[in-house]
């Protein structure tokens, strides 16, 4: 028997199994991919798109490039640390001639704004009076802004005169470009994105352990009640889905904030006095309570959902074998729950990572986490670096999900 | 084996009653004595209070009254993990988690069991089953049987002195069911434990059992070595329950030296053993197996009384004929006849006379 | 990929959009949004016979850029902040308005007189100067009460917490007047190192103190439930507050911030002509006297504060609750939206890491 496995199996009508075995799955393939192939256009042209344009956004720029080819010329031809000299200077008024006659002005300001401040509004008073300038080009340029002398403004024109720039990234990290093209670290006051990163994922770890260890008990219950009792369970589980976001954070604040509910009856209870009354929002703490009831459905549900299916049996059969109740739970039923467990932490913690505007409202000071500089840039059309800061981000929950796949396995994952 | 007495028996249900809503008894007055080594099945249809009973032993259900005994304990306030129970489940409950070898660990882990010793042990009950090189897999990756010998295994690995077992062979094929019947059995009486085994299939009753307790409504019918239990049944659920039986109403006509003369209510007269009846004129129901009927009137003694029959249809089924016969009004009486050589094959709307030996019929409840 | 961006919004755009004839107004929703429908957008429509409709965004400013660059434009008009009219219009996004197509103030005042200046921009045009204030409780606050921006941050003569806008904007201007700057010289002043760093200094008193709002509404929701002694807030909420809801807030005009709201119309709107058509009617002296009637933001031409106006529950006179209202002109700035168009990004960095120390 084992002779004939080995040798090169054929057909009844003589071709080679593996051939004929190919050829019938192929077939099966093809048909198994027109019936996907709407939803797989779906997912090209709703997220596989977006997603590529936003990477492409977060180091694309032509703002500048496009709009000035005499100085893009100019920055071609001569090395990084050329005094600009006369021709320079040239290029700088036939590119501020163009923007005027195009209207390009804002733009290509404000990608150079985005490298150094304050050089839009230089740029945009430049070209407004660019049909008047004449030769010696500097004198004229000089005399309608002394900041054209200004190495930083040649170096940060420089840089944006590349369509493709790193420099969102860097600014996302903090960093910037010195005068002589370097990379530093930003003065003190402004560095935040580091900062908030940190604070985002750390924020987000702390609000998907207390989800869990709230849902957890909630999840068993669910699973271990009779029907009825535990729909009615379910409904309420279930009605901040139904409750419309800006309401459920307006009674929080109701409820949590100094003069609020629960203020109101720890003082009546004699438990605090009137200038005790504690801090739960507006802070740090508010943002993790409402954020935790916020997310706290996207972690019971997987969790319901996975515990639902073990039978009680395995945790008898435990106990038959010798195990005390505490055994029994550590060794049989949580490691059952673990594709829950996953599911839901991954999906709470990917929800908090780019949650804005719950922090946003209740956060106080602190409440400020990365999606909300997201936020900002988008509102202000600094859409490449809403985007550098989105991939990182992306960047960042992908290394989190490949630690999982390789801590836990991704195929241990339930999400309902 | 005898059936053990209240003092010397190692399990001991005493006066057992069970309700889980507080409306109604799921197990009503429970009296059993389990010997040790004993191998006793609880059979019954579903619904009975089988698995409620072994699970009350199992210490996973608290009896509502009574007291159940383990090697003379009561162990009523025992948690299940200290009472030193094996038990293998319908669905086997393997751990899906762990490997087969995992899951023989776990028991012996639990009691703080070194690490060579383990291995010993799950080595040796591997073996036992026949399982030793799947150590490795998981349950998911194993064919409905090997689970089957696995949770067996994972039952025994430990030395219980009882083990309870409920349906384990519910979900096999029938062959394989057979096999594992006789493996199960083998070990039973290689390791000489005590083993509570819940079933619905008779076969499986008959077949593996010392003693039988027949459960219906909560209560155990009869209970009996195998051979009594058909042979020889109390009363007429049991009879119904085990085996295949023809049932004849009648009147008491006379009682005289162990044998009873019923009238039937279409008034034939036909011969029976009176086992619930005493008295002249007693209404009652005569259980006749159908391998006992006979129709070849040269078998039967000569003082047999005879009734008339006719046959409706013959079934042939290899090894016999099963034949249904219109006999005092009933459409359903069956015989069964074995298919020798020459043995006299029946054609439908055959008349016939047919009867039996007394003691094979038996005058159950009054009706 | 600057195509792929065109086809996917074109065909989106296309699944959703009724080319209607059909005038679309984008405005901020809430009871701004209402007030530009029932003063302009109604009237209009009745007026011109012109089908017109009122869409709501969070910031109307943000999707234009989208449109614009997809061309799929499907709004004709939209209400937008002044920096972002100013920055839009100088990367091309906005149809430019010829002031002199505007009509004349109802007293005949050509209309690039009447307008106060920088009301009319090259692509828009005012629809009502709204203000950053600040406000208390009268109820709460008793005795002496708060009158100027150095009020605000005196933390020994008013105990208690502080409301503030969570961003720069307005928020390190009004730092520095309470620090004592001259109004003509915030942006000077904001323009160098140091300013800023004074700015920040300042904020620093009350920092500890400070509960930082995020939305408009919540401001005013601060006060009513006693979490803050007082807040800046958009002198709009306030009055709403006030008058609609009876609660018993003050304003203190003393060194508020306005700057001017404008109507803007899109580059390619679907009904360029007819949007034109609308802005002329909405700016006239009547239809913003008409939007006054709604809310507490003030028209921006002269012709229109000429006589009284009175609120439309019919008895409060509308006057000294406008930004406008030469009492409270004493001490005010005008947002500078040059300055906040190069600096926005750098002050908003520097902003949020000061917060998180
Ligand atoms: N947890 C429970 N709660 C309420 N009633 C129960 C529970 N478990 C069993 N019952 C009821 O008790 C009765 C006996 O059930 P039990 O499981 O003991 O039957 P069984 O003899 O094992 O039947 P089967 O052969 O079908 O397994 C049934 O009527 C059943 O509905
Ligand atoms: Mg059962």
């Amino acid at each position: 028997m084992a002779d004939v496995t080995a040798a090169l199996l054929t057909t009844a009508d003589g071709r080679p199994l593996k051939a004929a075995l190919a050829e019938a799955q192929s077939r099966a393939r093809r048909r198994a991919f027109l019936l996907v192939a709407p939803l797989l256009a779906f997912v090209v042209l709703t997220f596989i798109i977006p997603i590529g344009q936003m990477l492409d956004r977060s180091f694309h720029h032509d703002g500048f490039s496009a709009n000035a080819p005499n100085l893009v010329e100019w920055f071609d031809a001569n090395p990084e640390g050329t005094v600009p000299d006369e021709a320079a200077f040239a290029a700088l008024a036939a590119d501020m001639k163009l923007m005027k006659e195009n209207k390009t002005a804002g733009e290509a300001g404000t990608r150079v704004n985005y490298t150094l401040a304050e050089t839009r509004s230089l740029i945009t008073k430049t070209a407004r009076g660019a049909d008047k300038l004449a030769p010696p080009f500097k004198e004229a340029l000089l005399a309608i802004d002394d900041r054209w002398d200004d190495p930083a403004v040649w170096q940060a024109m420089r840089s944006s005169a590349s369509a493709y720039t790193a420099d969102f990234y860097l600014s996302a990290l903090d960093m910037e470009r010195a005068e002589d093209g370097s990379i530093q670290r930003v003065e003190e006051q402004g560095r935040i994105y580091v900062y908030l990163f940190f604070k985002t994922f750390l924020l987000s770890g702390i609000i998907t352990l207390v989800c869990l260890l709230l849902a957890f008990p909630v999840a068993h219950l669910l699973a271990t009640l009779p029907m009825a009792k535990a729909n009615l369970l379910m409904i309420l589980v279930l009605l901040p889905f139904w409750t419309s976001l800006l309401v459920r954070t307006t009674s929080w604040i109701v409820l949590l904030q100094g003069e609020g509910v629960v203020n109101d009856i720890l003082l009546s209870l004699g438990f605090i006095g009137d200038d005790g009354r504690l801090k739960m929002i507006y802070n740090q703490t508010g943002t993790i309570i409402v954020m935790t009831h916020v997310l706290l459905p996207f972690m019971i549900l997987p969790l319901y959902s996975v515990m639902r299916v073990i039978p009680p049996s395995y945790a008898r059969a435990a106990r038959s074998l010798g195990a005390t109740s505490w055994t029994t739970f550590r060794r049989i039923y949580l490691p059952q729950t673990l594709p829950g467990i996953g599911a839901g932490s991954l999906l709470v913690f990917i929800l908090a990572v780019g949650y804005f505007i719950t922090p946003a409202l209740v956060g106080g000071a602190d409440g400020q986490l990365i999606s909300n500089l997201i936020d900002f840039h988008m509102r202000n059309s600094n859409w490449s670096m809403a985007a550098a800061l989105s991939a990182m981000l992306l960047a960042g929950v992908l290394v989190l999900y490949w630690l999982y796949d390789r801590l836990i396995g991704i195929d241990n994952l339930k999400l309902g | 084996m005898a059936a053990a007495s209240h003092n010397d028996a190692f399990v001991v249900f005493d006066h057992v009653q069970k309700s889980y809503d507080g409306t109604s008894l799921v197990v009503k007055d429970l009296n059993l004595n389990i010997g040790k080594g004993e191998f006793l099945t609880m059979l019954g249809p579903s619904g009975s209070g089988k698995t409620t009973c072994l699970m009350m032993l199992a210490g996973f259900e608290t009896a509502t009254n009574g007291e159940i005994l383990l090697d003379g304990r009561p162990i009523n306030q025992v948690p299940p993990h200290k009472r030193g129970i094996g038990m293998v489940f319908q669905n086997y409950a393997l751990f899906p988690h762990m490997t087969v070898g995992e899951n023989l660990s776990f028991p012996l882990e639990v009691r703080g069991m070194g690490k060579s010793e383990r291995e010993a042990k799950i080595m040796r009950a591997l073996d036992m089953v026949q399982m030793g090189k799947f150590a490795n897999r998981r349950p998911a990756q194993l064919s409905g049987g090997q689970q089957q010998r696995i949770a067996l295994a994972r039952a025994l690995v430990f030395d219980p002195k009882l083990v309870l077992m409920d349906e384990p062979l519910g979900a096999l094929d029938k062959q394989l069911r057979e096999h594992m019947q006789f493996e199960i059995k083998h070990l039973h009486e290689s390791l000489g434990i005590t083993v509570v085994y819940v079933t619905h299939d008779q076969g499986e009753a008959l077949t593996m059992s010392d003693r039988i307790a027949v459960f219906n409504d909560g209560r155990i019918q009869q209970l009996a070595p195998p051979a009594d239990l058909y042979e020889r049944p109390d009363n007429s659920f049991v009879a119904q329950f085990i085996g295949e039986n023809n049932r004849l109403e009648g009147t008491v006509e006379e009682i005289k030296d162990g044998r009873a003369l019923v009238r039937l209510n279409t008034g034939e007269l036909i011969d029976a053993t009176p086992v619930n009846v005493s008295n002249k004129g007693q209404k009652t129901l005569v259980s006749i197996r159908p391998e006992r009927v006979e129709f070849k009137a040269e078998l039967l003694p000569a003082d047999a009384h005879l009734i008339e029959a006719e046959v409706i249809e013959v079934i042939y089924m290899g090894d016999l004929f099963r034949t249904v016969l219109k006999v005092a009004g009933h459409d359903d009486f069956v015989i069964k006849s074995r298919n020798t050589l020459g043995q006299r094959v029946l054609t439908p709307g055959e008349k016939i006379k047919i009867g039996w030996a007394p003691q094979d019929a038996r005058a159950l409840d009054p009706v | 990929m600057k195509k792929i961006l065109i086809l996917t919004t074109a065909l989106t755009g296309m699944a959703f959009s009724a080319a209607a004839q059909e005038l679309t107004v984008m405005s901020w929703g809430g009871a701004y949004g209402e007030a530009q429908t029932e003063a302009h957008v109604k009237p209009w429509s009745a007026a011109t016979g012109f089908a017109a409709k009122m869409t709501d965004s969070d910031n109307p400013a943000t999707p234009i850029k989208a449109m614009v660059e997809a061309g799929n434009v499907t709004i004709d008009v939209a209400s937008i902040e002044y920096a972002d009219a100013i920055r839009l219009c100088d990367e091309g996004m906005l149809e430019p308005i010829d002031i002199n197509a505007l009509p004349a103030g109802a007293d005949g005042t050509p209309a690039a007189e009447d307008f106060i200046p920088g009301a009319v921009t090259e692509c828009a045009v005012s629809t009502d100067i709204w203000s950053n204030v600040f406000a208390y409780d009268t109820s709460k606050l008793t005795g002496t009460v708060p009158t100027t921006a150095a009020d605000f941050f005196d933390l020994e003569k008013f105990p208690g917490k502080r409301g503030l806008k969570k961003g720069p904007k307005a928020v390190l201007e009004f730092a520095l007047i309470a620090d004592g700057v001259p109004v003509a010289e915030v942006y000077d002043v904001l323009g160098t190192p140091e300013g800023v760093d004074r700015a920040f200094a300042k904020l620093d008193t009350i920092k500890s103190e400070v509960v930082w709002w995020e939305a408009g509404s919540q401001a005013p929701q601060l006060l009513a439930d006693g979490e803050v002694v007082m807040t800046t807030a958009y002198n709009g909420r306030i009055f709403n507050a006030a008058i609609a809801e009876n609660k018993p807030f003050q304003i203190v005009w003393d060194g508020q911030i306005y700057e001017n709201e404008m109507y803007a119309i899109p580059k390619g709107a679907p009904n360029k002509d007819k949007a034109l058509e609308f802005i002329a009617y909405a700016t006239s002296t009547e239809g913003l006297r008409a939007q006054a009637t709604y809310i507490s933001y003030g028209p921006a031409r002269k012709s229109a504060l000429k006589d009284e106006l009175l609120y439309k529950d019919g008895k409060t006179v509308m006057g000294p609750h406008l930004p406008t209202a030469p009492e409270n002109m004493t001490n005010a700035l005008e947002t500078s939206a040059d300055f906040w168009v190069d600096r926005n990004e750098e002050l908003n960095e520097r902003f949020n890491a000061w917060l998180a120390q």
